[in-house]
């Protein structure tokens, strides 16, 4: 026997696994915490009946009113509209942003770049149903409000993917057109652009197919489209014009993700 | 002499036709013009608004923390307890569907009915979802812990189960070789191989989670959202604005909290 050497060899530490332990302690606890907090406003009685009331939403949701659909085609358009402009005005928005936040183009790593982050962080984290809610209150209900809040939300997810994209260009690229006397501005164009084209498509495209889907429920507070609609439905309880309104959400959803699909595979 | 071009072109992409391509072009040029004459701006009511939307800039650059402190509060430990609570159920439930849509590791029947159960839950916006849970279990955070969780279902399975599809078979193959069970496939062969990234989708889903807590609870699912749609509602848009540095605050925090820990784990 030489020295105190453990008989098995075992995988972690005694401290790593005293670590993990308290870990999942911990996870436990703050879970039943958690939960004893956020129930304690919950009424049981409600939770209980909750299969019975969803057997009967589900038996007035059926069948869904197919003759509802032609007074539908004008809220879609509204809301593919809305989702077009909202890309567009998102993407021209974010680009400035983007070269500002991205490490190798940022004018002023002190002042810019920060402001940048921020702009990307802020818009990222507020829904663009909660811009459409402020926006709704100030511009007035209608689709104007939607593209806003839409451009606003989409943003922060362009910029933050783009200027990634713009910090991983090839730098070799970007050295061998410097080599040969091109101002900054020439680099930009002849070294960066070319190198984040495809990627800037792409999420410009899969940005376009996200906010289909959050353009149909923007009416819920009044920026148009088919939300407008379901909230009309549903606040007179017409559940099969939900029914026929929630299949168009989904059939337009589905539609626009083949397409997004399909555009990506071709640029990348 | 033939004419050799002096100039590269990259070839055509999606359509090979040169019809088609200018036909697109065209297409997309009509919507867009149509696009922007259907918006039906009323520049007065606009006018009108600019006033309240100074008053929102004015709210968010003094926001009034103390004013609805009680209400602010309340709202962001139910929301807080319902991205916490339905984050680990999510998990907990997305493991098992996870493994089960993973085609290397289950038979024929139980991939398409947890790919089944996954195309539903990504397929409905969580906003749709809380709705029709609002209707079922009643207002409040109960019915928004079940939508959040719902939700993270169909995020973490679906990415959880391509990880899953991408691991090195040779590994699994070693652990095979030994005569190992089904489970002591799982355990030691899989687990390894997708743990780094399925702690790093649940740090992700939980800023998610949070971000969607604001939401949700507009329709009347708890959280808040409830507090904010109240505070623009009743135009305090100071209290509003608040709220919003609030959000953006804890959303910073997460990222950059996760993106540690992360780097901390690996």
């Amino acid at each position: 026997m030489t020295g105190g050497f453990p008989k098995e060899w075992q995988y972690r530490t005694p401290k790593t696994k005293l670590m993990i332990w308290a870990f999942w302690l911990c996870m436990v606890a703050g879970f039943v915490y958690c939960w004893q907090v956020m129930n304690a406003g919950t009424i049981w009685f409600f939770v209980q009946d909750a299969p019975k009331q969803a057997a009967d939403i589900g038996a007035r949701m059926w069948p869904p009113r197919l003759s509802y659909v032609p007074e539908l085609m004008r809220p879609l358009w509204d809301t593919l509209n809305m989702a077009t402009l909202g890309t567009m005005l998102g993407v021209i928005l974010a680009v400035p942003v983007a070269f500002m936040a991205a490490r190798n183009t940022t004018p002023s790593a002190t002042i810019l770049r920060p402001i940048a982050l921020f702009i990307i962080v802020a818009s990222r984290s507020i829904n663009s149903l909660i811009w459409a809610l402020l926006l709704v209150a100030i511009l007035g209900p209608g689709i104007l409000a939607g593209i806003i809040a839409i451009g606003f939300r989409s943003v922060g997810f362009v910029g933050k993917l783009l200027y990634e994209a713009i910090e991983e260009t090839d730098v070799t690229q970007i050295e061998a057109i410097r080599a040969t006397g091109a101002s900054p501005s020439q680099v930009l164009n002849y070294a960066i652009v070319p190198q984040i084209l495809p990627a800037f498509w792409g999420i410009t495209v899969f940005r376009w197919d996200i906010n289909i889907r959050e353009s149909a429920i923007l009416g819920l507070v009044g920026a148009g489209g088919l939300g407008l609609k379901l909230q009309a439905s549903l606040n007179i309880l017409a559940w099969p014009q939900v029914t026929t309104i929630l299949l168009l959400i989904l059939v337009t959803v589905v539609i626009s993700e083949w397409v997004s699909a399909k555009v990506r595979t071709a640029l990348i | 002499m033939s004419s050799y071009p002096t100039t590269w072109k990259r070839p055509p992409q999606i359509f090979k036709h040169r019809g088609w391509r200018i036909g697109l072009q065209i297409g997309v040029l009509v919507w867009f013009v149509l696009a922007i004459g259907s918006i039906d701006a009323n520049w007065e009511r606009i006018a009108a608004g600019m006033e309240r939307g100074m008053r929102f800039v004015q709210g968010f650059l003094q926001p009034n923390f103390t004013a609805r402190w009680s209400d602010i509060s309340g709202g962001l430990v139910e929301s807080l307890t319902m991205t916490f609570t339905s984050t680990i159920i999510g998990i907990a439930i997305s493991i098992p569907i996870g493994i089960g849509a993973a085609r290397n590791l289950a038979p024929r029947p139980v991939y398409y009915f947890c790919r089944a159960i996954i195309a539903v839950s990504r397929a409905l916006q969580e906003v749709i979802v809380a709705i029709f849970f609002v209707a079922m279990f009643g207002f409040g955070p109960f019915a928004g812990f079940l939508t959040l969780s719902f939700a993270t279902i169909g995020f973490i399975a679906k990415l959880l189960a391509e990880d899953i599809e991408d691991i090195d078979e040779t590994q699994a193959e070693a652990i095979r070789a030994t005569g190992a069970s089904w489970w002591q496939l799982i355990n030691y062969a899989v687990q390894p191989q997708v743990m780094p990234r399925l702690i790093g989708l649940s740090l992700y889903r939980f800023d998610i989670n949070f971000r969607e807590s604001a939401v949700i609870g507009i329709v009347g699912a708890g959280g808040i959202g409830a507090t904010l749609n109240t505070a623009i509602d009743r135009y305090e848009y100071d209290s509003a604005g608040a709220i919003l540095l609030i959000i953006i605050g804890i959303v910073l925090l997460a990222e950059y909290g996760s993106s540690y820990l992360r780097k901390f784990l690996q």
